[in-house]
């Protein structure tokens, strides 16, 4: 497999007040081109900090990154980003958003005119063609998090990184934009790598699941193939004895290998008093 | 996009042209116009009441009448002093015309009208001097307030600095600005007034801090997420500065502006008075010194007025803001 992203041994160590604390250590991952792989784990297990590394918004304190046979030491749209909470800025519309982006991507290679042209086929990918005027304050949260998907499909990234992209919405509007992105996976074949904390969206989405341990210390645990073939179709995989076995062993490592839920402590019991008023 | 929107106080009004009267449109009303009219009656009352009791040795303390009488006193004064302006003008022209019939070869000399300001030149001074100090004053604040916002090292080498200079009283800084202007602005036909720019220097440096600290709290509490997204875009410090930054730092900046504002509006009064510099601090300068019986009626006057410019300024600063900032909600009061 010619890997289109490395990261090897990329180890990660925070100077805090009370010594050093090893969050990453030891991570190895190769990721092809056009392969969506997705991230899993607890929280604080240090997804977001690998993602962030690959990002190059972080500077890994051992081992590195490299892209197409270059060490990334700094981030750039090449590598775009998908933030959790969208970050669009709020005093440009969906339009000029992505439009910003396009700009400092493209100012050399495109005209004016080809510029918005891209831009609004862009918005037209994660269907926001009807709101393309209307700044972040107007719109919704699904919505927002299409035009940062958007934005960030607009810098024609090699690698698109996304940084729990659907947390924060609901189930319904969750499930329409894991739709969207399939469908644009499917068309325009780009290199994911996605953190969640959700089993059916990783099982439903990738190629390939890579599963963390907890930290500190914590590095990939395993790594899971999903060979469901594409394109993939949410009801009929409800019945799939393959997406379940899958399923089946994402849950197994989060919550038999690296169960991070401990027994609750016991209620002080106010049963004897009780019993004897009555 | 440019929406006109209606004061608050006119909507009920809206409402009932359009036929909506109810318990919502009542309490609107009740709010916004009968309980601040209410307000203002009961404050007359106890003026006029107070103002009675009150004996000075210049008389009585002026009540609401006396005032009244005095600002058509004043206007009067004002109507006058416009009219023996024209006519001087129109002696000059006809003395010069005359002249000329029998001296073609003459240069004619035309002299300025040398009248005393009247109370509203008096105003219109004032307003000039403020709006340029504090223009001066932004021009200033902005920038460095970036600049101290995005550098921890210039805000740390600024800090102590603002903080001395911060509270410093105008009548602190009003000789060292008079003697300054005097020895630097030597030129024998002035552009500007010396008494002009000795108001206006003192004005910037009192209203120059507002702004200063607003603008670089606002420059540093810049969501770390924008700063992401202006990472992976590669954005040079300059696009930075303006595409993230700036826009980011608006809301805070206004709210700077308008404190400063607010400031220069206070000490350029002082000042005038203090510098004897025409304006309206002078003008309530003059009529203390004056000492005849209309005299306080009059100040308190410059003092109704003083007042009613300060709060219409920063009513501007407040359109201004709505105007131009995206967070529609840090605009509110």
């Amino acid at each position: 497999m010619t890997a289109l992203l490395e990261l090897s041994n990329v180890g990660m160590a925070f100077d805090t007040p009370t010594g050093r604390f090893e969050a990453l250590k030891g991570v190895n991952l190769k990721i092809a081109a056009g392969e969506f792989v997705s991230l899993i784990g607890h929280s604080g297990c240090g997804k977001s900090t690998v993602l962030n590394i690959v990002a190059g918004l972080l500077r890994a304190t051992d081992g590195g990154v490299i892209l197409e046979r270059r060490e990334v030491t700094e981030p750039g749209p090449e590598r775009a980003v998908v933030f959790q909470n969208h970050s669009l800025l709020p005093w440009l519309t969906a339009f000029e958003n992505v439009e910003l982006a396009v700009r400092q991507v493209f100012r050399k290679q495109k005209s004016k005119k080809e510029m918005r042209d891209w831009v609004a086929y862009n918005l037209e990918l994660v269907h926001m063609a009807h709101a393309m005027d209307k700044t972040p304050q107007e719109i919704s949260g699904g919505m927002k998090q299409r035009v940062g998907i958007a934005r960030a499909l607009a810098m024609q990234p090699r690698v698109l990184l996304m940084d729990e992209p659907f947390g924060a919405l609901d189930a319904l509007t969750r499930a329409h934009l894991q739709d969207s992105l399939m469908a644009i996976h499917a068309q325009l074949g780009t290199t994911v790598i996605m953190i969640t904390h959700d089993v059916d969206e990783a099982v439903l989405l990738s190629d390939r699941i890579v599963m963390m341990s907890n930290g500190p210390s914590a590095t990939i645990g395993e790594v899971l193939p999903v060979a469901l073939p594409r394109p993939r179709d949410r009801l009929a995989l409800a019945d799939d004895p393959v997406y379940h076995r899958c399923r089946q062993k994402v849950l197994r490592f989060l919550y038999e290998k690296q169960n991070k839920v401990t027994a609750l402590p016991s209620r002080p019991d106010p049963a004897p008093q009780q019993r004897r008023q009555a | 996009m440019v929406t006109m929107t209606l004061p608050d106080w006119l909507a009920p009004y809206r409402d009932l042209m359009r036929g909506k009267a109810g318990p919502a449109q009542q309490q609107a009303m009740l709010r916004q116009l009968v309980w601040p009219l209410l307000g203002i009656a009961l404050f007359l009352l106890l003026w006029h009441w107070a103002a009675q009791n009150i004996q000075t040795s210049l008389g009585q303390f002026p009540g609401p009448a006396t005032v009244w009488e005095q600002t058509q006193a004043l206007y009067q004064e004002h109507r006058q002093g416009r009219q023996q302006e024209a006519a001087f003008h129109e002696r000059q022209e006809k003395y010069i015309e005359t002249r000329l019939a029998q001296q073609p070869d003459w240069q004619p000399v035309r002299r300025d009208y040398t009248g005393a300001p009247t109370f509203f030149d008096q105003v219109g001074t004032s307003l000039i001097t403020v709006m340029s100090g504090f223009l001066l004053a932004s021009a200033l604040a902005i920038p460095l307030g970036i600049v101290v916002g995005l550098s921890a090292g210039v805000h740390a080498a600024m800090n102590p600095l603002i903080q001395i200079f911060k509270p410093v009283s105008p009548l602190a800084w009003l000789p060292l600005v008079t003697m300054v202007v005097s020895a630097v602005y030597t030129s024998s036909d002035p552009w500007l007034a010396k008494s002009f720019l000795t108001s206006m220097f003192t004005v910037t440096l009192c209203c120059l801090w507002p702004t200063l600290l607003n603008t670089a709290v606002g420059v540093t509490s810049v969501s770390s997420d924008l700063t992401n997204v202006s990472r992976v875009l590669r954005l040079n410090a300059f696009e930075h500065v303006r595409r993230i930054v700036l826009p980011s730092a608006l809301p805070m900046m206004f709210t700077g502006l308008r404190l400063s504002l607010g400031i220069a509006w206070m000490v350029l009064i002082a000042a005038e008075m203090l510098a004897q510099n025409p304006g309206l601090g002078k003008f309530v300068w003059d009529e203390f010194q004056n000492g005849s019986s209309q005299s306080l009626g009059r100040i308190m006057v410059a003092v109704l007025v003083i007042g009613l410019i300060g709060f219409l300024l920063d009513r501007l600063m407040l359109a201004l803001q709505r105007f131009l900032v995206w967070d529609k909600s840090a605009a509110q009061r």
